[in-house]
């Protein structure tokens, strides 16, 4: 039987099996955070920072991600300056122990588009500065090819306005990115719904997904870890197994040679 | 003097570095600390003076999407 290899994802250097990244929040609670992203396989967790309110704030979620033994990626979320991502990646840095940032620049409080002209710029001191940028960044070619440029090795296109749900909205985009960044590791972040969103970014030819409120919002999040785990199993097999080419006309898939007498006119 | 810590107004009658401020509001690890929209790294903590108008952050670990 013909088999097909497949490499692991990688990200700055270091191999991943799994091909989701999973975010902490938004869940029921904290056992249903630990039971579902145990559930979904994910290799790498996404975190923050925010202002210390009590004595024990921080430490009570740092003690469960940290039980988990997984690779921690912190986020620069609610950020809308060059300023204020750099400040909060470097603080990132320090608490969390790793030089991975997920770079997020908003731009529009409407949409939570990153701002692209500001990503660029952070990215840039950022990488100066000894870090591994994942930028967040809209599914725009141009913006993209600037970023690897810059020396960027992974990046991460929207699929939807984050916490949307609606799934890829333009695959033509994330396909020319695809096709023109052959060498990048390529994550659909944010905007996913379904497990078959994910699925179709597999598809596509994206390396991993990162979601969070897909999984975090569904009625049962453990269950639904589950069903995303499967889904990038699916997606990923299915851009290895190279799809059959679309026809606009049909053709059958039973033999026509040998058909009954009642066929015959 | 005034300081703003956390996005709240505080008064401190004698000069104090970033370490003793943060000790003395019950700061409990793992933190980072930005003064005044710069990072502070740990080891310079005792170092840094506060001055009237300071304004301090300490961010502790979230959930994060």
């Amino acid at each position: 039987m013909q088999s097909l290899t497949d490499t692991k994802l990688t990200i700055y250097g270091e191999q991943f099996t799994s091909r989701m990244l999973i975010g902490s929040a938004l869940y029921p609670s904290p056992e249903v955070m630990q039971a579902a992203i145990a559930t979904s396989g994910a290799e790498i967790v996404t975190v923050s920072l925010r202002r210390q309110q009590t004595k024990q704030a921080g430490d009570d979620f740092w003690t469960l991600i940290k039980e988990m033994g997984l690779r921690v990626l912190p986020n620069t979320a609610g950020c809308h300056s060059v300023k204020e991502a750099v400040t909060l990646a470097q603080m990132c840095r320090e608490v969390f122990a790793t030089d991975w940032i997920k770079l997020e620049l908003i731009g529009d409080e409407y949409n939570l588009q990153p701002d692209p002209i500001a990503l660029l710029e952070a990215t840039e001191i950022l990488l100066k500065d000894g870090f591994k940028v994942l930028p967040y960044c809209t599914d725009d070619l141009v913006l993209c090819q600037r970023l690897d440029a810059l020396g960027c090795e992974v990046l991460m296109p929207w699929g939807a306005p984050i916490g949307t749900g609606k799934g890829l909205l333009n695959p033509y985009n994330l396909q020319t990115i695809r096709t023109r960044l052959p060498h990048q590791t390529l994550i659909v972040d944010a905007g996913l719904g379904l497990p078959s969103h994910a699925c179709q970014a597999l598809e596509l030819g994206y390396d991993a997904v990162l979601l969070n409120s897909a999984v975090a919002g569904a009625g049962c999040p453990i269950t639904m870890a589950k069903a995303f785990e499967a889904s990038t199993v699916a997606g990923r097999l299915s851009y290895l197994a190279k799809a059959m080419p679309q026809k606009e006309v049909a053709s059958p898939s039973t033999p026509t040679l040998g058909m009954p007498f009642w066929h015959a006119n | 003097m005034k300081v703003e810590f956390n996005g709240e107004t505080i008064n401190i009658n004698r000069e104090q570095n970033i370490q003793e401020f943060i000790e003395a509001r019950g700061a409990k690890p793992p933190f980072a600390v930005a003064l005044n929209g710069t990072f502070v790294s740990r080891t310079e903590l005792p170092i840094v003076t506060l001055s009237d108008g300071d304004k301090i952050e300490l961010l502790s670990p979230i959930q994060g999407g």
